[in-house]
């Protein structure tokens, strides 16, 4: 089973040399941690930056510089500022190759549900119907189920929608899946020392299982 | 054009119970920090609000909550706020969430004079409940309209007297489209100059969206996220 930093690390694996990133809050931010070695992507904060940095040093927070989740950060060499309009005509225009965002459901026919538990929690959706209506290429980071072990990934999300049939990729605590529109959940790989048996008893929507199942590397 | 005022009780003078205002910033990145102050001390009420976040309990528009002076919110994100989702569960506060990117551009086409514009964010979410739906290059958009607001006020880093403003780093943020949109736009800075003193190549709000300007008394700046790495 992966623990949430080894999610990050298998997700970081997807990013491809000249990409521009989106990065949500939680799990996804910490992608930024394992770029693979040799390639260079830029990170975007929808908030307004890109060529986004790592954390500062003690002493040398600036409250102008945040992240999306409100983090003080830093800017690399060649960075960038830009307004909220800008930001997300960089999204909406597809000119950012992948995000990464958490999602508390996700449906075989890749929906997601990330903003809202009627009546419970509502904090809004910020920037992730944006994304998940536009980006080409999303990745959901998640735990494969919640916390009563209830499965997350499911037929049809019970969950009020983020975006429909946006969702193409999901890398949780037990495995990667792909989501294969009018199919299901194809399973890629095991997370280490997880049977394929354990990933179909945590998942509640259809599960494909095809051939001999890796186990992923990290 | 001189557009400055004296201090920010001149600036928000005519701002009354009932009025809508747009107000920048990221959580409590790029706030007009003293204007919602004053507009705490004034006591209106009913007020709507557009702003893309609500604050914190005890500082920002939390501050506005607090005393009840918010009659409706129009955000993209309001969590970290625990008196905000009191009001809004209890029904106390009228509440609209919209989308970051479509706020953003609702804001934009308020103030460029466009009245409403497809996008495909929120479509098949309760976001486009009542909403125009219609397909381009076969994907399925939600007709948004424009927003304005009766007063916007926005916070700049340096501005002139012109009303010319330039904003810092990710403080930027929803305060160059809610210049545009306001009937009244005021600005508040950190540092106000001579009109002239500007580069005019690196102004992010030409000074015609602004009609009133003054500098800040003091700034907290306060920190949402404090996150550090250790050397």
């Amino acid at each position: 089973m992966l623990s949430k930093t080894e999610i990050a690390q298998r997700i970081a694996q997807e990013l491809q040399d000249g990409w521009y990133v989106n990065l949500g809050i939680g799990i996804p931010t910490l992608v930024a941690n394992y770029i693979p070695e040799g390639i260079e992507v830029e990170f975007q904060s929808e908030n307004g930056i890109l060529g986004m940095g790592p954390f500062p040093f003690d002493g040398e927070e600036d409250a102008d510089l945040i992240n999306a989740g409100k983090q003080t950060i830093t800017a690399l060499p060649g960075a960038v500022y830009f307004d909220s309009a800008t930001s997300f005509a960089m999204i909406r225009g597809q000119h950012v190759q992948l995000t990464v965002l958490g999602a508390m459901e996700v449906s075989e026919t890749g929906d997601i549900a990330n903003w809202k538990i009627p009546g419970r929690m509502v904090k809004g959706m910020g920037g992730a119907m944006d994304l998940v209506a536009s980006a080409e290429n999303i990745v959901v980071a998640m735990m494969h189920t919640n916390k009563k072990g209830e499965s997350k990934l499911l037929k049809s999300c019970s969950l009020p929608l983020t975006g429909v049939g946006c969702v193409k990729k999901i890398v949780t605590n037990l495995a990667v899946l792909e989501v294969i529109p009018g199919k299901g959940f194809q399973l890629l790989e095991r997370a280490p020392g997880v049977s394929v048996e354990e990933i179909q008893k945590a998942t509640a929507g259809t599960l494909i299982v095809e051939g001999e199942i890796p186990e992923m590397k990290l | 054009m001189n557009k400055v005022v004296e201090n920010v009780e001149e600036a928000c003078k005519d701002i009354t119970s009932g009025v809508t205002i747009m107000l920048g910033g990221f959580g409590l990145c790029g706030i007009p920090e003293n204007a919602i102050a004053e507009l705490v001390k004034k006591s209106i009420t009913d007020l709507t609000c557009i702003s893309n976040n609500a604050g914190v309990d005890d500082f920002g528009l939390g501050l506005l909550l607090q005393k009840h002076q918010i009659k409706k919110m129009i955000s993209s994100y309001v969590g970290e706020n625990d008196e905000f989702e009191r009001q809004m569960l209890s029904g106390e506060l009228e509440v609209d969430l919209i989308p970051q990117g479509s706020l953003a551009e609702r804001c934009r086409a308020g103030g460029a004079g466009i009245p409403a514009f497809f996008t495909p964010a929120g479509y098949g979410t309760e976001v486009a409940e009542g909403k125009e739906v219609r397909e381009f290059n076969g994907k399925p958009h939600i007709l948004e309209s424009a927003l304005t607001a009766d007063f916007a006020i926005v916070k700049a880093w340096k501005g002139d007297t012109a009303g010319n403003l330039i904003y810092k780093a990710t403080a930027k943020n929803f305060n160059p489209m809610m210049a545009m949109a306001g009937k009244i736009t005021i600005a508040e800075v950190e540092e106000l100059v001579p009109a002239g003193e500007l580069n005019p190549n690196e102004i992010h709000t030409p000074g015609i969206f602004v009609q009133r300007i003054f500098q800040g008394e003091t700034y907290e700046k306060r920190i949402e996220q404090r996150t550090v790495r250790t050397k």
